[in-house]
This record gives structure tokens, sequence and C-alpha cells, in this order.
């Protein structure tokens, strides 16, 4: 039943059966919403408002998905530009943290320099301050700029996100032995080749799954007061506008909430399938 | 590495501070590369994160309402914050009882979730992970619990116990104030198989297996001793990271409530938490110096909590 991967090294029939049961009840508690979230979107109308209320759909239809393809053609700003705005805040933002926010933590973690202490402990700080009252003057450091409006507004900030600078950090802290590093020295490799192709490789799992988080973070931006014209608005603001028609648009609304999750499912399970291979072919640590 | 300046200094015992300013600008020099790699994140950190924090540091020393300057008042902010405010106080109750509860609890349920399936086959594996991190993936997808929990008959938990006869009438699950805390920590706690989470699963995924080989030449029996002996030990940044991430999402879970109940206050304040205190003076009340004091106040909260967690984190295994 559970296959286990550390070739049954101390590992008991009973834990085994305890672990499963745990599991079972977890995955239950999480995945409920969703599953329900899921049949709520080929509900028919008649069975979305029934009661008692039902977890599965009985007489599945496509009903809600034609009703919301439906109201996306009529949208005057084509539903493929909000797609393609999306796809580029989304792709530009991530590969920029994970480039910026990689260097930086494989340069505090493998050097010591003045201020490098200073920078860290600053970072960490802010991962504590809230979002909310920093949101105004952020809005007037992208105003002096000149960015509102641009999709620089939500992409340029995303690449300065601590949250992948600390992760980046503690994997490479934890990851990449010293031993490396001097050998790299010794044999002339530039501080740059070292990160590119020596720790990188080695902390895959980290940025792997930085870009899980970023891209979630980002696919979900609907612009906010950043990004007003129609037009450079991602895709989460025309979805949100059909949706807020009323009660009426309930089935509609189960639709998206199912369409938008298509994205980000696929990219997490692409990046955990990756996770498992670099682990079976990197014997880095061998 | 020391320069020869720098000896002589070090042997004359006297730093004159053109002689200290000259020493950190050549290390500085020296380390130049360094300065070059952290420069592109530096440069924005620095923009959309340090700048605006100290703005708004700035700003909880002000009033300050968005649309007439800001006007210097001292520690007045402060002052009514604790002194006066009585809902403030009630907002650091229930903040401090969602702290305690959601903050241990998600913090080892990602835990121990993600240590249980890292004994799985890859594809079982990347399967549950899926389950278990799917209240993350769609941004609005515990909108469902909205429905779940709605007052009117509709609503699932109604509809079933009036069904099987135990109300007659439907409870205002998300409007009576008994019933609107509890059904806030299950959601949130429902959420927070997040960042931790996976960052658990991708730290044990790099543990090197030769050191689980090892312990059980040496004589590890099972597998809590295998966790406490050995995996525990590697994972220490990771758990430092995860608590930091449980430090502010159970001191800031107010999003998720303020999502649920559609409204940034509940009755009676009954799951008032400082986060909500804030966005109602911020973005309800345009009061935004008052706002930034009390962002200030919860950072200073959250650091004390963190320095603690790190203590205790510094003290396992040793």
């Amino acid at each position: 039943m559970i296959s286990i991967r550390n070739k049954r090294l101390a590992r008991s029939a009973g834990g085994d059966a305890v672990v499963f049961v745990f599991l079972l009840l977890a995955a239950s508690f999480t995945a409920l919403p969703i599953v329900f979230a899921i049949s709520n979107a080929f509900k028919p109308l008649s069975e979305l408002f029934l009661f008692p209320p039902r977890l599965f759909v009985r007489n599945p239809t496509l009903a809600n998905f034609q009703d919301l393809f439906m109201l996306m053609a009529q949208s005057w700003v084509p539903m493929t530009r909000y797609l393609l705005n999306s796809l580029i805040i989304v792709a530009l933002g991530t590969v920029g943290n994970v480039l910026a926010a990689s260097m930086a933590a494989y340069i505090l973690s493998t050097r010591k320099f003045i201020g490098a202490n200073l920078f860290m402990g600053m970072v960490v700080l802010s991962l504590m301050f809230s979002q909310e009252v920093t949101a105004i003057p952020n809005y007037i450091v992208l105003a002096k700029l000149g960015w509102i409006d641009t999709y620089a507004a939500v992409i340029v900030p995303a690449w300065g996100s601590t949250l992948g600078l600390y992760l980046m950090r503690k994997f490479i802290d934890a990851m990449v032995p010293v031993e490396l590093l001097e050998a790299a020295r010794i044999d002339g490799a530039s501080e740059f080749r070292t990160y590119w192709g020596i720790v990188m490789p080695i902390v895959k799992p980290a940025w792997l799954t930085m870009i899980i988080l970023m891209f979630q973070n980002l696919w979900a931006n609907t612009g906010g007061h950043f990004i007003y014209s129609e037009q450079l608005k991602p895709l989460p603001h025309a979805l949100n506008q059909i949706v807020e028609g009323g009660v009426a648009r309930q089935g509609v609304g189960a639709a998206v909430t199912v369409l938008m999750m298509i994205l980000p499912i696929t990219v997490f399970v692409i990046n955990q399938s990756q996770i498992i291979e670099t682990m079976g072919t990197s014997g880095m640590a061998n | 590495m020391s320069s020869v300046a720098e000896v002589t200094t070090r042997q004359t015992g006297r730093y004159s501070l053109r002689d200290r300013l000259v020493r950190v600008l050549k290390q500085i020099y020296r380390d130049r590369e360094c300065y070059l790699f952290l420069l592109p994140f530096g440069t924005i950190f620095t923009l959309f994160t340090v700048v605006p924090v100290i703005m708004s540091i700035g700003l909880s020393f002000t009033h300050f309402n968005m649309l007439q300057p800001a006007r210097f008042i001292g520690i007045n902010n402060y002052l009514r914050l604790f002194l006066e405010d009585d809902v403030f106080l009630i907002a650091v109750k229930n903040t401090l009882i969602y702290a305690a509860i959601t903050g241990p609890l998600s913090y080892l349920g990602c835990f121990v979730l993600a240590w249980f399936i890292n004994d799985f086959k890859p594809a079982v594996r990347a399967f549950l992970a899926l389950l278990f991190y799917a209240p993350s993936i769609s941004g609005n997808a515990f909108m469902i619990w909205t429905y779940i929990f709605s007052g009117d008959t509709y609503g699932v938990v109604n509809g079933v116990l009036m069904h099987w006869g135990i109300i007659t009438q439907p409870i205002q699950w998300l409007i009576d104030p008994r019933f609107i805390m509890p059904i806030c920590i299950v959601v949130v706690l429902w959420m927070s198989l997040g960042t931790s989470f996976l960052v658990f699963i991708a730290g044990l995924q790099g543990l090197d297996p030769q050191l689980f080989e090892a312990g059980a030449i040496d004589g590890v029996r099972n597998r809590w001793q295998e966790l406490w002996y050995i995996t525990l030990p590697q994972m220490k940044g990771h758990l430092m990271f995860g608590a930091i991430i449980a430090i502010t999402n159970s001191f800031t879970a107010a999003s998720a409530i303020t999502n649920l109940v559609q409204d940034s206050l509940t009755t009676d304040y009954a799951a008032h938490t400082i986060v909500q205190h804030l966005q109602d003076y911020g973005t309800v009340r345009f009061d935004m110096g008052y706002a930034c004091a009390i962002a200030v106040v919860l950072f200073f909260a959250m650091v004390v909590c963190q320095r603690v967690i790190q203590k205790l984190l510094d003290r396992m295994g040793r």
C-alpha cells in the first residue's frame, strides 16, 4: 500500500498505517472544498440552489462554462488580451525575482562582506511589516518613477520580493558544502560561474518552489490601483467583473474558479515532479 | 588579505577615524563583486520595501488623511492607541488568540504532512502534495466556505443540520459573534498548508540519503528517532523559515476573515484583529497616520515573537 523511498529504513507497518489514516483525514479536509468547487462548476442552476445541498453534481452540465464564454465574448477588450497581460506579468515577474533573489542569496550565503548581515537582517524584518500600510508609499514611489499604469508597476516590485531571497539563502546555507565552493575557487571559477554552474543546479528544489509561489501570487494579481487602463489589466480583473453580476452569476463564478485553477495546478504538478527528478539524478551529495 | 597599513595601525593600537574609513573603503573595493551581485535585488528592495517601510514609520508620527499634507503630532497616535482605543485592545486579544492557535498548529501541520508524504513514491507524493496544497493554489477557492457557512437554508451546514432535525432555524454562522471566530480559525488552518509546506517538502528532498543509512547502522530504530536525531537537526534553517512564515501568517490572518465575512468588521468585533483594525483606519476612515502606528506596533510584536522562536530553535539538537 505504501511504498517507501528510504528502502524501508526504520519503518514499521503499524507506523505506516497510522500515517496513512492521518493523511487520509487531512486530505479530505483540505481537498473537500476544491472538490465542491469543481462539482459546483458543472451543476445546473436548479442543483446550485438545492435544499439540502448536494456535494456531488447529479446532472452535470457545461452551461456554466457556456455562459461564461458568452459573457467573455461580449467583453470590449478581447479576453485573449487580458490573458496576454497576465502571462507577461507572471513570466517576467517570476523570472526576474528568481534571478535577482538567487544572485543576492548566493553572495550573502557564500561571502562575508561589510553590510551583508545588515542587509539580511533588513530582509527578514521586512517580511514582518504589514503590506497594507506600505501600499500608499509604494504607490508614491511608483508614481515618482512614472511607472503607474504600465506592466512595470506590477512586475518590477515583484523582482524585489523578499520571501524568495530568504528561501534561497536558507537552501544555499543548508545544501551547498563549503568544500565545494573552495574547490571551485581554487579551480579559478569566477563568482558568476560558481553561482550559475554549481550552486543553482544544487538548489533547484528551492527555486522551483519559488517559481510556484511567485507564479501563483502574480497570477492572482488584478492590477489594482497600479494598472488602470482596461487593455493592460490582467485576467483576474476581467473575470472578477463578470462574477460580480450577482446571485445569478453563481454558476459562472464557480466556472471561473475552476478555470483560474488550471494553470497554477499545471505549474505546481510539473514543478513538484521536477523537484523529485533533481534528487534522483544530481548525486551531488554522494 | 590585510594590507600593510592595516597591520601597522593594529600594532600601534590607535585607530584614527581616517584610517578606519580607508580600511572600510578598501574592504568594500576588494569585495566589489559582492555588491555587484547584490545590486539588482538591493536596488528594487530598497525602492519598493525599505523606502515605503521608512515612510510608513515616519507617517505613524503624523496626522495624515491622504488628502491634506501630513501634520506632525509626535507620539499622539501611539498614546491614543494604547490609552483611548478600547477596540484596539479587543483586536490585540483576538490577534493573540489567533496567533496562539493557528501559528503552532499550522507550523506543525506543514512539517508533519511534508515529512509524512516524503516517504511516498514521487508520483504519489506529487498528488498528495497537490491535495494538501489545493486550498492555497486558487486565489478564491476558499470563497466556497461562504457557501458552506451561508446563513440561509442553502448553506451546506445549515442544510445538513436542518435535514437531520438538529436545528429548526438556520444559524447566521458568519454574523453570530459566537461562531465567527471558530469558523475563521478553521478556514485559516485549512489555508495554512502553503509556503512553509512547500519549503519543507523541498527541504526534506534535499537531505542526504547517506545520513539515514548511517543512522540505521548506528541504531536508529524507528521513524521518530530518525526524525529527532537526523531530520530535525538537518532542517534547522528551513524550520526557521517556516517559523517566520507561521508568525506573519498567524498575526495577519485577517485578510481571510475579511474575505470570508465580506467586510473588514465583524459583529461586536468578535473576530476583530490588529490587521483589520489597521484596514478599518487606513482604508475606511482615511486615518493613515493612525493605521501606520498600528502597523509599527504589530511589527514589533512579530519581531519579539520571532526572536523567541529563534532562541528555541537554536537550543534544538544541542
